[in-house]
């Protein structure tokens, strides 16, 4: 028994696919065209006619748009229709610089919450499911997104939103969720919360997890399905192509299934902006090819990753994403070497550890310093202090073989580092206050 | 045999070792001996108390806290008191890890407590060198 939303189209055979994104994209190019001046100045300065975009083939002609664009074009020079036939916006946190608005129709949203239905299906979501979203409502996609996808499935839906733990223990256990929509490490704080009060993972009604909007590893999935007694999906979006779900996984969990039918992907050459070929890892890179009011074309999403056709045991012919590396924005460049937060959380999971902790990059004359902050597990502890500073250079040596260069470690003391609700603060970059 | 030492790990920062104590003031426990081993990022906190039960149910809200198993022995207030007792164990190959000493209630009384690698072999050798070792039990009688 095989769990789709939209079996048809999720099933479909790669040349129909192809068919529905060629003739999609010719139509949209010459929507954007006509309609969005930025995009239109874009393709006349690349000398590039919506005519000469014939098939998915042709779309490495036209012109990458990239965030530094959305905040040129901030509000309204991306939006593709008039604000009469909006319905809504979203925005980004805007911790990264200004805030990106991104505007939906009807139409969009309905696509939007589409791509959201299918995730929950694929995750083993019915009509008989309770689904707790407690991603954050609002500005923020997530909360929206899941929201809509769990009615257009059926699911009795909790909007909870995110924080007030206990609140969100108390309805999953009175009203029996079964599936749980949040941030990877509000997951974790959850399960965390549950042991806490005194509850085993069985004593929950949870199944599935959906969760994403932060990098996360496969070590703290592990550690979150074990905790919750659930099996962990993910699922991946951003603001500026709708939100969540433009990709999600099946059961396989290897990778998610992009929706080909409104997105078209790419890998690039970060660097040169050269298409890259199937399995190679670069930038990934999106073209909404039917949102009608906020229309990006080949947005540069700075995410990481490799594109996989392989067949999937699942039934969907849909390209698989692998989880991304972490944004380009989360990469940090400490003493010369490309270092990940991902990286250092495998390292600590790996090693037994919460996935709890911090990292902390600042600069002393001119070197700069590196310390990851993570909790001490209660089992780990020793009243001797030589025990506790062999796990830490145990730690430190990890790091070294994995990231090639070798952080300070600092164990503190369990529920010393701030829990977050929302997305997690990993990395606190100090030499950004010098600069 | 031996006595029960409560461990907790805390945190190298202003006002974590107040707290603590804090808690056991509020659990009234009283502190019979304790040594703080400290680094730059972290302290071990290791404490006997009247009430080890009490003292750990009620820190265990907030800290890590693990009972270890140490020994006290009675020394003579005089010169080379100490002296006896490494050299016991000395010759026995028992390593010591740490040591902090306290008095009793009686008077010229005082009493070590060790952390060594190898506890039952130890409170032998003690024991066969005219040096009991102190159980709960006793610990409470001269607290």
């Amino acid at each position: 028994m095989k769990n789709y939303y939209q079996k048809e189209i999720e099933t479909a055979p790669r040349e129909k696919i192809l068919e529905i994104q060629n003739e999609k994209l010719r139509k949209q190019i010459r929507h954007v065209y006509d309609n969005v001046k930025y995009y239109r100045d874009l393709m006349d300065q690349k000398g590039v006619k919506p005519d000469d975009i014939r098939t998915v083939d042709d779309i490495k002609f036209l012109p990458f748009l990239s965030k530094a664009d959305l905040r040129e074009a901030y509000p309204y020079g991306l939006l593709g229709t008039d604000l009469k036939n909006c319905v809504r916006i979203h925005s980004t946190s805007g911790t990264t610089g200004k805030r990106v608005v991104a505007f939906y129709t009807q139409h969009d949203i309905d696509i939007w919450e589409e791509c959201c239905a299918r995730a929950i299906v694929a995750a083993g979501g019915t009509d008989e499911d309770v689904c707790q979203v407690c991603y954050g409502y609002g500005l923020f996609t997530g909360g929206s997104g899941l929201h809509g996808g769990s009615h257009k499935v059926g699911c009795l839906t909790l909007p909870m939103s995110s924080g007030n733990t206990d609140r969100q223990i108390q309805f999953m256990m009175d009203l029996g969720s079964t599936i749980i929509c949040c941030t990877p490490s509000y997951a974790a704080y959850i399960g965390e919360t549950l042991a806490e009060m005194g509850y085993k993972p069985e004593d929950n009604k949870l199944k599935a997890g959906i969760f994403g909007a932060e990098p996360w590893t496969e070590e703290m999935r592990r550690s979150i399905e074990k905790s919750l007694g659930i099996k962990a999906y993910d699922i991946y979006g951003l603001t500026e192509t709708s939100g969540p779900g433009v990709s999600f996984e099946c059961e396989e969990q290897s990778g998610m299934h992009i929706n080909e039918d409104h997105f078209y992907a790419e890998i690039i050459d970060p660097d040169t902006g050269e298409v890259l070929p199937e399995g190679s890892k670069g930038e990934l890179v999106f073209t909404a090819l039917d949102k009608e009011a906020f229309p990006l074309i080949r947005y540069r999403t700075r995410d990481i990753c490799t594109l996989s056709r392989k067949e999937c045991s699942c039934g969907r012919t849909h390209v698989k994403m692998s989880k991304p590396m972490g944004r380009s924005d989360d990469m940090m460049i400490i003493r010369g070497v490309n270092v990940f937060p991902s990286q250092i959380e495998t390292v600590l999971l790996k090693e037994g550890y919460t996935p709890n902790y911090q990292i902390v990059v600042d600069r002393e004359r001119n070197n700069d310093t590196f310390d990851v902050y993570v909790e001490l597990n209660p089992d780990q502890f020793s009243d001797k202090v030589s025990d506790i500073q062999n796990r830490e250079r145990t730690l430190e040596s990890a790091m070294r073989t994995m990231l090639g260069i070798g952080p300070k470690m600092h164990l503190v003391a369990p529920k010393t580092i701030t829990r977050s609700e929302g997305k997690a603060v990993r990395v606190i970059d100090k030499r950004k206050l010098h600069d | 045999m031996a006595i029960t030492q409560l461990s907790v790990f805390l945190e190298n920062s202003p006002g974590r070792l107040a707290e603590a104590v804090r808690i056991i003031s509020d659990a009234e426990v009283n502190i019979r001996a304790m040594s703080l081993a400290d680094t730059k990022d972290f302290g071990i906190l290791r404490i006997i108390v009247s009430d080890a039960d009490k003292a750990k149910s009620t820190l265990s809200a907030n800290y890590i806290v693990m009972e270890t198993r140490v020994i006290a022995v009675k020394m003579d207030d005089q010169a080379g008191a100490l002296n006896n007792i490494l050299q016991t164990l000395e010759k026995a190959q028992i390593n010591v890890e740490y040591m902090y000493a306290f008095t009793g209630s009686e008077s010229y009384s005082a009493y070590v407590v060790l952390r060594v690698d190898d506890l039952e072999h130890a409170e032998e050798v003690l024991a066969e060198s005219g040096m009991p070792t102190l159980t709960d039990e006793k610990l409470k009688a001269i607290l």
